[in-house]
């Protein structure tokens, strides 16, 4: 499998290695042609089939027959990206992970993992996956070591536990139960157990969910490493600054369905105005008067959260000026003025009315 | 770079051996559970074998009415056979009746110059005996002459004591027990965690999974059996009749069934909550019925066929013929096969409903 990008990635058809984290050469499954689509790279001229890692059709799941969690999702992933679902809790985010994982049968719809199905070719696939479930509580008697030996013990060609210890910082606690181990620890150590099999696609559901900011970054770092080295990521969040970072593209889930998709760039630029002006007022009249902010120049959007207010703008500059004067024909004054780049949280509020997380 | 062919590193049972490597470490490591497994069942056997132990007489303590003749009963025991055996105390009525409601006094003799008068109790195994004890003392010291001349000897061999009786019972029970928590409890402690999930997310082959634990139940019954046996040897000097490895087959039979029976109670509850009430729902009827500590033959006829049908009787019964007479495994077949047919029956039936996630 490879990403046709340019030239350079197409050359490395002997695939780059990477010794602990690489899952099998990413052209060996190139031979299986199975709804794979020929692309001619523009230079070599090479025929290259390139297959999604993850394809899913018409995905729906019903609890009970009554609660509909997922309502017919269209997902394609492609080989070495990291892919997002991003939505709020109750989105239909860890339904439908569950269900490409091979963990939750779905009411309807067709997915396909490595061009392989569930049904068919589950010891196949449970061989080139790593998941890792949302809050799983690994036993706490056993240490870090024995834990990892005993998950690499499934697989058939598992990484060596030293250097998985290694690649996730926890040589030093190799030794230690796991009970006793930190939140970001346990974390790493839930990815640790997902790596040691040598998977091709590693899943992630919600991973850093309460982790505190430097463990954060160090389990992007360890999804950024996996992913260099050929493999595929799929992940949930509902971070949206994890999405942006992390996420080659992604896809925004709200009530089981898609709202949004694409690449982090290309859902804010689809944004009504790029730029957010925040602001807050006190004193003065008029305050409910919201069509005044309406009618600045560039404004494309007001919300208003108890007084605290945000303009999506096309140009700021121009919208700054007006919003000074209109504030001084108040007589009331500004108690809070910021101005920033959209997010994926604006493009959230924009698509839903709500923000990500509500708590 | 190419990326070298490599050997398959895991052979077919390396999952296997990792998982009951890994669930005797975490057992090893949870004091908890040393105590109820192996602590527990022997201060069961010490205390209950020491309230129990065979003392060198029964001693029957008896009272008198204090009145103007209880001096002349107090003088025929003494004069009795049997006065070794029998403790009389003089008291006053009242104190009388208060400490033979209360068990002190098995029997309230009160004389009145023309007879005797006794008060026992016909619930109470000891006032039966002693009102026969002390009637038989007195009539006899009085110058009774007995038709027929008989003789007797004392025997307590070790065998026939309540220690002996206790000791395959305790060993059947644990079994029960530790099969069923080690197992049902533990099954549903790993769901809650979705450690389960987690598992069948693997490749992990989920009958090592189920085998590793059967397993791990084998090598606690080894513990278990060499610990209260050689308790029951060494402390109670008690025989064992039957052949080690009949005991260490039917040990290893009862655990395999209790083992699948905690699995098919284990196999829906989400809970640990709900499957602690649902095992000590299946263990009650059989720490009563099934003669741990007493024997069954106290029920009514009418429930002993329903009884034999449980599966700790069935294991407690072999266990006793094999480890008190030494019967020989064949001739415990039957009880073998209703221990089989519990175990087997759950397993299916476990299989069937078993949640993974």
């Amino acid at each position: 499998m490879l990403r046709v990008r340019s030239a350079d990635s197409v050359s490395s058809g002997s695939p780059r290695v990477f010794v602990v984290l690489t899952g099998e050469p990413a052209a060996a499954s190139s031979s299986r042609p199975t709804d794979a689509t020929a692309h001619t790279s523009p230079q070599s001229g090479i025929i290259l089939f390139m297959e999604a890692a993850i394809r899913c059709r018409g995905l729906k799941k019903t609890y009970d027959g009554k609660v509909d969690a997922v309502r017919g999702l269209d997902l394609e992933i492609h080989p070495g990206e990291c892919f997002g679902l991003l939505g709020p809790n109750g989105a239909g985010k860890t339904t439908t992970i569950e269900i490409l994982e091979g963990l939750l049968a779905p009411t309807a719809g067709e997915i396909e993992v490595l061009g392989m199905t569930w049904h068919e070719h589950e010891r196949e696939l449970r061989e080139s996956l790593g998941i890792s479930l949302q809050e799983t509580r690994l036993s706490e008697k056993l240490t870090v070591r024995e834990t990892l030996e005993l998950f690499a013990s499934f697989y058939r060609n598992p990484s060596s536990v030293p250097a998985i210890l290694e690649v996730l910082s926890l040589v030093e606690k190799a030794d230690a139960m796991v009970g006793k181990l930190s939140g970001g620890q346990k974390q790493r150590l839930a990815a640790a157990t997902a790596l040691v099999g040598n998977p091709k696609i590693l899943f992630l559901d919600e991973p850093t969910t309460g982790l505190d900011p430097q463990s954060r970054r160090q389990l992007w770092d360890i999804i950024r490493q996996f992913q260099q080295h050929n493999g595929t990521v799929l992940l949930t969040t509902h971070y949206m600054d994890e999405a942006e970072r992390l996420c080659d593209r992604l896809a925004i889930i709200d009530h089981g369905e898609i709202i949004a998709e694409g690449t982090p760039a290309e859902l804010i630029a689809r944004l009504s105005g790029h730029h957010v002006v925040e602001f807050a007022l006190a004193g003065g009249d008029g305050e409910g008067a919201d069509g005044a902010w309406n009618r600045l120049p560039g404004v494309q959007s007001v919300r208003d959260e108890d007084g605290y207010f945000s303009l999506q703008v096309e140009e700021p500059h121009e919208t700054i000026p007006a919003l000074l004067s209109v504030v001084q024909q108040k007589r009331a004054r500004l108690v809070h003025l910021t101005t920033r780049q959209a997010s994926l949280e604006d493009v959230f509020v924009q698509l839903t009315g709500r923000h990500l997380r509500e708590d | 770079m190419i990326v070298p062919s490599r050997p398959t590193v895991n052979g077919r049972w390396s999952g296997y051996r990792h998982l009951l490597e890994a669930r005797m470490k975490e057992l090893w490591r949870e004091p908890e559970v040393i105590f109820w497994v192996f602590g527990f069942p022997l201060l069961l056997a010490l205390g209950l074998g020491i309230a129990f132990r065979n003392k060198p007489a029964d001693i029957t303590t008896v009272a008198i009415v204090g009145n103007a003749h209880a001096q002349q009963v107090v003088d025929l025991l003494k004069r009795s056979r049997q006065k070794s055996g029998i403790h009389a105390d003089v008291v006053d009525p009242a104190t009388a009746y208060d400490q033979f409601r209360l068990g002190t006094y098995a029997l309230v003799i009160t004389a009145d110059g023309t007879g005797l008068h006794y008060r026992y109790d016909p619930a109470r195994p000891e006032s039966v005996l002693a009102r026969s004890q002390v009637d038989d003392a007195l009539e006899a010291a009085s110058g009774r002459q007995d038709p027929l001349k008989t003789d007797a000897t004392q025997a307590s061999e070790p065998g026939a004591r309540y220690i002996d009786f206790l000791i395959p019972g305790l060993l059947g029970m644990n079994l029960m027990n530790s099969g069923m928590w080690g197992i049902g409890f533990a099954l549903v402690d790993m769901r809650q965690r979705k450690l389960l999930k987690r598992f069948v997310a693997s490749p992990m082959r989920r009958t090592d999974f189920l085998l590793a634990l059967g397993s791990s139940r084998l090598v606690l019954m080894l513990i278990e059996v060499a610990l209260l046996l050689g308790f029951g040897v060494l402390v109670f000097r008690m025989l064992v009749e039957g052949a080690l490895l009949s005991i260490l087959l039917v040990g290893a039979i009862g655990a395999v069934s209790f083992g699948a029976i905690g699995l098919l109670t284990a196999s829906r509850a989400r809970k640990i909550e709900s499957v602690s009430g649902l095992i000590n729902l299946v263990m009650m009827p059989m720490w009563i019925f099934s003669g741990v500590f007493f024997s069954y033959e106290r029920f009514p006829a009418i429930v002993q066929p329903a009884i034999k049908a449980l599966p700790l009787t069935a294991l407690n019964d072999a266990l006793r013929a094999i480890i008190l007479q030494g019967a020989s495994l064949v001739s415990q077949l039957s009880r073998i096969a209703i221990l089989v047919l519990w175990g087997g029956l759950s397993f299916v039936l476990a299989l069937k409903w078993f949640r993974w996630s």
